[in-house]
């Protein structure tokens, strides 16, 4: 049995988080590695450079908003392409929880509140973002679960537009478009997470401090999301999602599933906007516009649909993508044609955009399962190697 | 009076996301998939204009005119490339491979404009009519109410009298009932796309209707249109139109009276008023005012 891990005997193992001792034995060397390179100089030889470790926090980062996706459009089949509102709302919450206040001297000696920030602590803010979120969720979901399919699809995209206007409005909370306003520091208890300094006696960078705390929260909620997927509501939603009228006729109340798939998938997403935005560092009202929805539907696509590794996967696809982009711009032949200002024949940004839309069409087209479908696949081969079935 | 002009305002602004929200309509009739590439589209056509009445500097009728066969032409070579492999997939999918098309497209057609807005050099100018001393209506304004009145009512005897628009119509009914009749399904599917990328393009020319001029950011503007199809209902072509001027006219209105009368809610406020009026719509009525009600069968 140890030779075959595909194989399930029991019911237990088959509803298990990891289905085999293979796949617990991966996950644990998988975690092992992600701390040994996050140590970076620390702790062995490998050691990266500090945009790619940011990078890696933003990608961690964005994983947790993708699952949060991923647990009401991939599981549950409701297309949600409202993230950025959600995303956009637990940034805020937490820049004006967490942030610090921006005052000017105004007329009489009297300090007027420009933007306003309570400098409170992660423990508040980042707890606070996604409650926030939620509730967003909350009010929303009555709407979105009396519709179906491309209707909702379009009513999540309204609330995109809305949720832009609402920030680009209230000024002295979002502090609105163009300069925007800073956001939550990463500080919990007085120690601190958005500067270099000694943790248990090793030196750490900023963005290894935060490469921990953001796989330690990416854990956690990725295990969250995992149980949903196994638990009474994982099988509810995965019901509904694969055909509605038979999930009721079973006698599951779409209406509250929704609901519920609604404000846990928009609690992802405000804790997700709150850390990401947190390091970003600065909150300016366009960026949460429907291009970041769509960013966010293209990790799950391109990582796999209603899988958690899909999700994080595809997380890290999209934040690579730009890297992979600025190297394809250095290379000799290309470079002439692919530049950083807008004079070349395409700029790096357009690439990226192009790239955007094209690994969507094609993994639609070709790879229905995404990423998660392709290491599938890659798998059964080796598995069966050197037979072909 | 500025009741009056808002109202005539509305109306134009009417036209205009007629034109649009046509095109969403029959795509989604006959392929039952709702395009988000229209705004794309929209740009694109709208370039080609652009390029040959500005930089060719031919008439602007014969520029409009060889922009429309462009974007016929564009419109049958998406949906041959990009939309056939996707039959039979789930809308879903094919809603965001239509939203990765927008982006491509958009990038490809925004890679023609410079920075600032292009004129389209459209003969309209700035000259306008005015009515009763104070109404003030610009010939652009004029243009799009004829140009949308004769399409739509162009449009709808294709669909009424001719073979190809009866085609249309079965397949919308009822696509394998209609491939066995002997309608070939695939054309339909051609011609669907290859109208609303040419509805796109007639669009385009209005879409700023002050200054006839044309920017890769205006793609916002076009997006407005699915709220106008998603109040109309998405099936159904006359719901389409009176959407239109719903939400053109109380945009317009928003547009006039908002800044003074609820300044608190913010400058622009009249951008969104399409997005909030399709919320209300939609929770009272799910498939929207004309939609026809989704019956499954288990």
């Amino acid at each position: 049995m140890r030779l075959r891990p595909g194989l399930v005997t029991d019911y237990r193992s088959d509803a298990g988080i990891f289905k085999s001792v293979t796949q617990r034995v991966w996950f644990v060397l998988l975690i092992v590695v992600a701390v040994y390179l996050g140590g970076g100089g620390s702790l062995g030889p490998v050691k990266f450079s500090p945009d790619i470790m940011i990078l890696l926090v933003y990608a961690l980062f964005a994983s947790i908003g993708a699952l949060g996706l991923n647990i009401i459009t991939g599981m549950g089949g409701q297309i949600s392409l409202g993230h950025a509102f959600f995303l956009g709302l637990g940034a805020y919450t937490a820049a004006i929880l967490g942030g610090v206040e921006q005052t000017r001297a105004g007329a009489g000696g009297v300090t007027e509140v420009v933007i306003r920030g309570y400098g409170l602590d992660m423990l508040i803010w980042l707890p606070a973002a996604g409650i926030v979120a939620a509730l967003a969720g909350l009010i929303v979901a009555p709407v979105a679960t009396r519709l179906r399919g491309l209707y909702l699809a379009f009513v999540t995209v309204g609330l995109v537009f809305l949720g832009e206007h609402i920030f680009r409005e209230a000024k002295t909370l979002t502090g609105g478009a163009g300069n925007g306003r800073p956001t939550a520091e990463h500080r919990m208890l007085g120690f601190r997470f958005d500067e270099g300094g000694e943790v248990f006696g090793l030196y750490l960078s900023k963005a290894q401090k935060l490469f921990f705390l953001a796989l330690i929260l990416l854990l956690v909620m990725g295990l969250a999301a995992k149980n949903l997927f196994r638990s009474r509501v994982g099988r509810a939603l995965a019901a509904i999602r694969d055909r509605d009228i038979a999930a009721e006729m079973m006698g599951i109340p779409l209406a509250r599933y929704k609901l519920i798939a609604f404000v846990i998938s928009s609690f992802y997403a405000g804790i997700a906007g709150a850390l990401f935005w947190a390091v970003v560092g600065r909150l300016t009202a366009e960026g949460f516009n429907f291009l970041l929805s769509i960013k966010y539907v293209a990790m799950i696509l391109i990582g796999g649909v209603a899988t958690v590794s899909g999700s994080i996967m595809g997380a890290f696809f999209i934040t690579f993508l730009p890297k992979v982009v600025e190297w394809l711009a250095s290379l000799p032949g290309l470079a002439d044609y692919i530049t950083k200002d807008p004079s070349g024949m395409i700029n790096t940004f357009q690439l990226e955009q192009i790239l955007f839309g094209l690994f969507i069409v094609g993994f639609l087209i070709l790879e229905p399962m995404g990423l998660y479908g392709i290491w599938i696949r890659v798998r059964n081969y080796w598995k069966g190697w050197p037979f072909s079935y | 009076m500025s009741l009056l002009q808002a109202l005539l305002n509305g109306i134009a602004l009417a036209a205009v996301y007629s034109l649009l929200a046509m095109g969403f309509v029959i795509i989604y009739k006959s392929m039952q998939v709702l395009s988000f590439a229209q705004p794309a589209l929209m740009l694109f056509g709208g370039w080609w204009v652009v390029y040959f009445a500005t930089t060719v500097s031919l008439n602007f009728y014969l520029a409009v005119l060889i922009a429309v066969v462009i974007a016929a032409a564009t419109g049958l070579v998406i949906e041959r490339v990009f939309l056939r492999p996707m039959v039979g997939k789930p809308v879903f999918a094919v809603a965001i491979m239509t939203i990765g098309l927008d982006l491509s497209i958009r990038v490809f057609a925004g890679n023609f404009y410079d920075v600032s807005p292009r004129s389209t050099g459209d003969p309209w100018g700035l000259n306008t009519f005015v009515f009763f001393g104070r109404l003030v209506i610009n010939h652009r304004r004029v243009a799009a109410i004829v140009v949308a009145v004769a399409v739509l009512l162009g449009l709808l005897a294709f669909f009424r009298y001719s073979r190809m628009g009866l085609a249309m119509r079965a397949a919308a009914f009822d696509q394998e009932v209609a491939l066995i009749q002997g309608v070939s399904v695939a054309a339909v599917f051609a011609i669907s796309w290859a109208l609303a990328s040419v509805l796109a393009t007639l669009a385009s020319l209005f879409i700023n209707p002050d200054l006839g001029s044309l920017a890769p950011t205006n793609y916002v503007l076009a997006l407005k249109a699915l709220p106008v199809v998603v109040i109309g209902g998405l099936d159904s072509i006359g719901g389409a139109l009176v959407a239109a001027l719903l939400v053109g006219i109380a945009e317009a209105l928003t547009g006039t009276y908002q800044s003074h009368l609820t300044p608190y809610v913010g400058q622009n406020f009249s951008q969104v008023v399409p997005y909030l009026v399709m919320f209300v719509v939609l929770l009272v009525r799910p498939y929207g005012l004309f939609g026809t009600r989704e019956v499954e069968r288990v």
